[in-house]
């Protein structure tokens, strides 16, 4: 009984080590967790140590934990700087119809606009723009140019 | 420029013959109709006349080239060599020697007269049955001489109707995106041209960026996305006058635009916190009415022909569908059940079909549906190609399709092409400089 009980339990272990190792192998490539952007590259710093963007998944609008610090940062940033306000512009990739990504980078956008409003950043300071799939950063047919081009970008208004 | 009146037709004799020649257009058209163009005789004081005028040296023959190869391109025609023709235009016009236009397989005959009268251009043409020996059609026309290529259209627009029995789509244009530069950077610009490709001109300048125009079925106004001043808005365009304006006063974005089919509203998405609903705004009051209210995107509204539906696309179900519901926005009903997104719905304009772009398994497909989502049919698959438009018949759908750029991120373009509902007859069509997000204008001449 005990013995079966502990062999049972060792192996839901290990059940459960392998199951979070071939997770871990599948979502991070090099560059993107899940196919989220997690590289350095295109992004730019609004101040020093403060990122200007956040990734976004495929067809997806939800914040990362890195986005999530990055707007942190972001909303310090905006605190210290009380007189700055800021365009969030948003962005899809390519594989998507027009009209409805037009829609997905205005929401995007809206769910960072969200975060830094929660972290005291009031509404008046943040407008929201999308470009939908118009605009991307990497004119590349990968999903590793579709992962930068999923964004939303906080950029100084005035 | 009006276009409607411009127009004096005549026809000469009643169009009584019985339909002895048959276009069979329910399906695919694998063995066209052989059809003889022949030119279209004219004096030779018409042709000095019309030299001066139109730097064109042989009218008659220009014309006939413009019906030839509408005739072709419909992909139900095959327009036979000129040079095996061994009647002269002008005689075959009065009569033709039956005969010899059998001896070179012609099932139907084209004749013509172009001649020059008070400053005017007028056209007849006869349309013939060449095995029975008959005139099935007479027409003459009377217009402005820089009207010429129009006549060439209508010429086809007539013969076409009397062919296959149903309406032509040759006197149209199409207005779309004209787009250059790098991927990353497009300049876009709204362009318009006849539905041959002909007449291509600029009606905005790409400064700045503007996306999905559309036809009124009235013709003279186009709505649009222009992200004039940084504010994405849609806007009204007359054609005729080069006058814009915003439409509605929104406190966001406002995109995916349409006419509704009498003319007299605009449909669209209004995106604010999130999410984007539809609105309606009627263009003589200006009343803005709310279509749908849902935490989703719900976007691309299309109007049923008589103005009692609309589709549209929404991420209600947690992807990207396609909906029915009725013009107040009540009784919405999700039509879309393959495996896949579906999205860009636009109604035919015999109200039987839903036209759509779907996205699955990385692959684009341009598509149909009856309008209770049943008898889904792909019409044709490619790396990425989205927004079908219905020709004026709903025959022809013209829709854009952009190709995958290689691991530099170089090799982008973005052309026009156009389909058969049949999915037969494949082709792109031309255009100056790269093209997205055409829209097809119904009959001018109608």
């Amino acid at each position: 009984m005990n013995l079966s009980k502990i062999l049972k339990n060792g192996f839901l272990v290990l059940v459960a080590s392998l199951v979070l190792t071939a997770c871990a192998t599948q979502k991070k490539t090099g560059q993107t967790q899940g196919d989220v952007y997690t590289g350095k590259d295109s992004v730019e710093f609004l101040a020093s140590g403060v990122k200007d963007r956040v990734f976004f998944a495929t067809n997806e609008t939800v914040l990362t934990t890195a986005s999530r610090e990055t707007l942190r940062k972001q909303a310090a940033w905006l605190r210290k700087n009380s007189k700055l306000t800021v365009v969030l512009e948003g962005h899809a990739d390519e594989r998507g119809t027009r009209e409805y990504n037009l829609a997905l980078g205005e929401r995007r956008a809206n769910s960072a606009k969200d975060y830094l409003m929660t972290y005291g950043i009031s509404s008046d300071r943040i407008s929201v723009l999308s470009y939908g799939k118009e605009r991307p950063v990497d004119s590349g047919s990968s999903p590793l140019a579709w992962s930068k081009n999923r964004r939303s970008v906080t950029v100084k208004a005035n | 420029m009006l276009f409607r009146y411009l127009f004096i037709l005549l026809i000469l004799i009643p169009l009584k013959a019985f339909a002895l020649i048959e276009v069979d257009i329910t399906r695919g058209n694998l063995s066209p109709l052989p059809v003889a163009v022949s030119p279209l005789s004219i004096d030779e004081e018409s042709k000095k006349n019309f030299n001066k005028i139109l730097k064109k040296k042989d009218l008659g023959s220009e014309i006939s080239a413009i019906v030839e190869n509408n005739l072709r391109q419909s992909g139900l025609f095959n327009p036979l060599n000129k040079n095996a023709f061994l009647q002269e235009p002008d005689i075959a016009n009065l009569k033709p020697r039956f005969e010899d236009w059998n001896l070179i397989k012609a099932q139907a005959l084209i004749t013509g007269k172009v001649t020059f009268i008070d400053e005017k251009l007028r056209v007849e043409f006869r349309l013939w049955d060449v095995l029975a020996g008959k005139e099935m059609m007479a027409l003459a026309f009377t217009t402005v001489p820089s009207n010429w290529r129009r006549v060439g259209h209508i010429i086809t627009d007539k013969v076409y109707e009397r062919l296959t029995g149903e309406s032509g789509y040759f006197d149209t244009r199409i207005i779309y995106v004209a787009e250059e530069g790098p991927k990353t950077n497009r300049i876009k610009k709204l362009a318009i041209m006849d539905q041959d490709g002909f007449n291509n001109k600029y009606l905005t300048l790409g400064n700045e960026l503007v996306l999905t125009p559309r036809f009124s079925p009235t013709n003279q106004m186009v709505t649009y996305l222009s992200y004039f001043r940084n504010l994405p808005r849609v806007y009204l365009l007359d054609i005729e006058t080069g006058l814009q304006e915003v439409v509605g006063d929104f406190p966001g974005m406002t995109f995916a635009p349409r006419f509704s089919p009498d003319g007299k509203k605009i449909i669209m998405s209004f995106a604010k916190d999130g999410k984007s609903d539809i609105y309606t705004m009627d263009l003589e009051n200006r009343i803005v009415e709310r279509i749908s209210n849902h935490p989703s995107i719900d976007t691309s509204p299309s109007y049923s022909p008589d103005g009692k539906y609309i589709t549209f696309n929404s991420d209600r179900s947690g992807h990207q569908q396609i909906y029915v519901m009725n013009n107040n926005g009540k009784n919405v009903k999700r039509i879309s059940f393959g495996n896949g997104l579906y999205g860009t719905p636009v109604w035919s304009p015999r109200g039987d079909l839903i036209a759509f772009t779907k996205l699955h398994k990385g692959k684009f497909y341009i598509g149909v549906m009856r309008t209770d989502g049943t008898g889904e049919r792909l019409l044709t698959e490619n790396f990425y190609q989205e927004a079908p438009s219905w020709s004026p018949n709903g025959r022809v759908l013209i829709f854009y399709r952009e190709t995958k750029t290689n691991s530099k991120g170089e090799g982008f373009s973005a052309k026009l092409w156009s389909i058969d509902l049949t999915g037969y007859n494949e082709k792109m069509v031309e255009t100056a400089t790269d093209a997205s997000d055409p829209s097809w204008s119904s009959l001018l001449n109608n």
